[in-house]
């Protein structure tokens, strides 16, 4: 039968006749979902509960939410313009992305409204096939494209916040922090890539320069693993705070960090290494002459 | 263009004003270590801080007058690197190895009288054992 309906679809060669048609089409189909309109995205909204999408989402905001992206998926079959509905996708995206909404659920809950809509289609029609087939060739595409848009639009909303992320991780990545009169210390956690070496060691310098640290801690507990060129990178701040008039100490080199280094021959002797952040800092207390004693150490016994 | 070099109590202290050529820099290497002798100097400043590029043969310059100010009895330090060109010296390779360095001309100073210092300590422990 299927097969007679495609046979039976003629417009081909005319390519106005068929959008024409196609027009004629999405009308009555618009006017389908809008006359079910209730019954449909009930039908939606349950179907997305039981396939245990959006979890994130409690029942009544799903329905909410369900309601308006069908009104918003009819008026983009009606007018078969996408802006509207981009721009619900985005500001839908934005609000549940928050939330922890996966990429799969969104496009898993647009296909199902596809396969809901796509359904009750087959029941309207399923005495007349050869309608039921003109009519899909209107709507598949159209329904395609809106869940293309959906999708990509939620996938573009979720890149640009990853992006944003990374611009703030990148300017809070490298604090450089006095902690005493000449005394910076710099805990580095995270990977360290060239482009975040390159901008650790200029700030480091400009912070040895302004504050007028003499000794300066830095603190790699948080550093997962390094390799030669961080190591390398390691070792020129190094010097430069060194050229600087700054003696620089290294603390927190994880057990692994150590056997990797003696691996791969990197020449740390030039390098002050303490076990921990603690040491550290009292090592560099040490170095400028402070001294730290508990109180009653420094009262005079009564 | 010649480089100005102070005396300052037992220092000499040779302050850079502008990019030098590699005549200049060996005139200053020269008259720097003449002068230790002459005035009997302890510690040599060399400040840098108005020089935006260091090339090797600079570079080369100061480690030679550290050593060589050494042989002649006084102490040399180099202030006033800055961030962009320390940065840019230790990616060259460059990095002034056995020569002490300083952030400023003040902290030059401390530290030539902190090895002074130093320096009277070991001394006074020689007599006390003697």
């Amino acid at each position: 039968m299927a097969t007679k309906g495609k046979d039976a679809l003629p417009p081909q060669p005319d390519p106005q006749a068929l959008s024409e048609s196609t027009a004629a089409l999405l009308r009555e189909l618009v006017a389908h979902l809008r006359q079910n309109r209730t019954q449909l995205r009930e039908e939606w909204a349950r179907r997305i509960t039981r396939a245990q999408l959006l979890t994130a989402m409690t029942e009544e905001e799903i329905f909410a939410e369900a309601t308006s992206v069908y009104d918003n998926y009819v008026e983009a079959l009606e007018t078969g313009t996408f802006e509207a509905l981009q721009a619900y996708a985005r500001n839908l995206s934005e609000r549940i992305i928050p939330r922890g909404v996966e990429t799969h659920e969104v496009v898993g809950i647009v296909l199902l409204l596809r396969d809901v809509l796509a359904r009750s289609l087959f029941a309207k029609y399923h005495e007349d096939f050869d309608k039921l087939n003109r009519i899909l060739d209107a709507y598949e595409p159209a329904a395609n494209r809106i869940a293309n848009t959906v999708a990509v639009g939620f996938v573009q909303e979720r890149e640009r916040i990853i992006r944003q992320q990374q611009e703030a991780i990148r300017e809070l990545s490298t604090p450089v922090l006095q902690v005493r009169e000449r005394l910076l210390i710099l805990p580095i956690i995270g990977v360290i890539d060239p482009q975040r070496a390159r901008q650790l060691t200029e700030q480091l310098l400009r912070a040895i320069r302004t504050n007028r640290a003499k000794v300066v801690v830095i603190d790699i507990t948080g550093v997962a693993a390094m390799d030669s060129n961080v190591a390398n990178h390691l070792v020129q701040t190094v010097e430069a705070s060194r050229l600087l008039g700054a003696t620089v100490i290294v603390t927190g080199l994880s057990p692994e960090i150590a056997q990797t280094l003696v691996t791969i021959g990197v020449d740390l002797s030039e390098m002050a290494t303490v076990g921990d952040l603690q040491g550290g800092i009292e090592e560099a207390e040490r170095l400028l002459g402070y001294k730290v004693l508990p109180l009653e150490e420094l009262t005079p016994k009564a | 263009m010649e480089v100005p070099i102070l005396k300052q109590g037992h220092y000499l202290i040779a302050s850079i004003q502008s990019a030098l050529t590699d005549a200049d820099l060996s005139q200053l290497r020269e008259a720097l270590i003449e002068r230790v002798g002459r005035f009997r100097a302890r510690g040599v400043i060399v400040d840098v801080t108005a020089l935006d590029v260091m090339d090797s043969f600079a570079v080369r310059t100061l480690r030679d007058i550290a050593h060589m100010a050494r042989l002649r009895g006084a102490e040399t330090v180099i202030v006033g690197i800055q961030p962009e060109v320390a940065f840019a010296m230790v990616q060259l390779g460059l990095t002034l190895k056995g020569v002490s360095t300083a952030l400023d001309l003040e902290e030059g100073l401390l530290f030539l009288d902190h090895q002074a210092q130093l320096r009277i300590e070991r001394g006074s422990g020689r007599i006390d054992r003697g």
